[in-house]
């Protein structure tokens, strides 16, 4: 097993902590770029040495970083996301950049990344410079205007999925737009939403204006997708195209709302997720302030609770979509960071939990390097 | 001229408050500084060319209506990161 590096982005900064070999002691790196707000931070699997770093602050508009020595030094990207000027001069303008995918193996230097307001962007020289992905940014994303919606933090584009067999076939999610599909590499779109609920919407079945909270691709079953919605967990089977609801099969008390939702990477039916309380005013936060994962191991037929050293009262907080990760260990480790500050740990694939980090800033992603 | 730049942009001034650009107008001297300090351009003004919400452009003291304000050699620009939270 290789060591294992969380790459933390939080609202004040980046921080990066290194495992020992067995994952028992964690050495912090960080932080960098103290006071951003860091919305991703991932590692380029292709060189794993290279990591991008979406940052904005209060007051300065958003940029991508880029570190070539894993996070000793950093450059900014000479172009990052913008949308392209309109003559007018009234049109979108990121606030931020949400979302980073490296891309696939034999593209190297390319990446993707999503923004806020919902843009789709493509660097091919490693994040130095980025382009605007046309059919999405100026025909999909203008076509929903009337299903967008101002989710808390602003609309999104996220969870960039490409297919490792054919690099041409992408999937992503718009909070709220849906779930979009391209056969072309980005060169044009088609909605994926069949099956999902979206209560919100008075319209039965609508096409479109659904809120993927997180989407994930098994990568060793590339068909296999699961997401995590916010009406609903949901699997999908390729070349299938509804959604099957498999949240139905959580317990009624707990249901199945919640932001991320992470898969074991050597075994496509199993999965996680970190239900949070969507009822009344939708808090937001663990269900009675009782944290627990639920997992299942056949793809989502049954779940099991897993919270065995979680707090078993007054915890409140909430995990982000991009707060849960897994590393590649064997056995698997599993993290999520709260927006209370902490990241938990499991190395037992969830059986039991420890805190591994307090005090941070409200945590907006995890992502594991190595294992 | 001279240009007073923020704490929150002086990672692209090396720390230095006190810069200098040219400039016919507000427009032009942002360009300069751009030219002489990458990348701090966009984050004060969006890629639409508007000034970005917790940005203000000051000209002598007097907050800039316009981008397009004409500048004289002899004038002082203040960048001011307004005051955005509590």
């Amino acid at each position: 097993m290789s060591d294992v590096v969380l790459l933390v982005g939080t609202r004040k900064g980046a921080f990066l902590y290194h495992a020992d070999a067995r994952r028992a002691t964690w050495r912090v790196d960080g932080p960098h770029h103290f006071g951003a707000e860091v919305h991703h931070m991932v590692m380029d699997p292709r060189d794993r040495k290279t990591i991008l770093m979406a940052a904005k602050t209060g007051h300065l508009g958003p940029t991508v970083f880029r570190s070539t020595d894993f996070g000793k030094t950093w450059a900014e990207a000479s172009q990052p996301p913008a949308f392209r000027k309109t003559a007018s001069g009234d049109g979108p303008a990121v606030d931020h950049t949400f979302w980073l995918t490296p891309g696939p193996a034999n593209e190297t230097g390319v990446w993707w990344a999503g923004t806020s307001p919902p843009g789709l962007f493509r660097s091919e020289d490693g994040g130095a410079t980025w382009t605007g992905n046309e059919s999405f940014n100026e025909g999909l994303v203008p076509s929903l205007k009337e299903v967008i919606g101002p989710v808390p933090g602003g609309p999104i584009a996220h969870s960039i999925l490409i297919d490792p067999r054919d690099p041409k076939r992408m999937f992503l999610g718009i909070s709220t737009g849906g779930i979009f599909t391209s056969e072309d590499g980005g060169a044009s779109w088609k909605p994926l939403n069949n099956g999902v609920a979206a209560d919100f919407i008075p319209t039965p079945d609508p096409e479109v204006g659904h809120d993927p909270h997180c989407i994930v691709m098994h990568p060793a079953k590339p068909d296999r997708l699961y997401h995590q919605n916010h009406c609903g967990i949901y699997r999908l089977d390729r070349p299938a195209t509804r959604w099957e609801r498999i949240g139905k099969n959580m317990p009624t008390l707990i249901g199945d709302i919640g932001f991320p939702i992470v898969v074991h990477p050597r075994d496509p039916d199993t999965a996680w997720v970190v239900p949070m309380d969507g009822t009344t005013v939708w808090p937001r936060t663990s269900i009675d302030g009782k944290p627990a994962a639920y997992r299942t191991r056949d793809a989502g037929l049954t779940w099991e609770r897993q919270d065995a050293g979680l707090p078993r009262e007054h915890g409140w907080f909430t995990v982000l979509r991009q707060g849960m990760t897994a590393d590649e260990g064997d056995p698997l480790g599993l993290y999520f960071g709260t927006t209370g500050g902490s990241i938990w740990m499991s190395g037992d694939e969830g059986e039991s939990w420890r805190p591994i980090v307090s005090h941070l800033p409200t945590i907006f992603s995890v992502v594991a390097a190595g294992g | 001229m001279r240009v007073l730049v923020p704490p929150p942009l002086h990672s692209y001034t090396g720390g230095v408050t006190r810069v200098e650009a040219e400039g016919a107008t507000l427009a032009e001297l942002l360009v300069d500084l751009d030219a002489r300090y990458p990348g701090i351009r966009f984050r004060m003004i969006d890629e639409q060319d508007r000034v970005r919400p917790h940005i203000r452009l000051f000209v002598n003291a007097v907050l800039s209506p316009a981008m397009e304000q004409p500048l004289h050699a002899s004038d002082e620009v203040q960048i001011i990161c307004a005051l955005s939270g509590g």
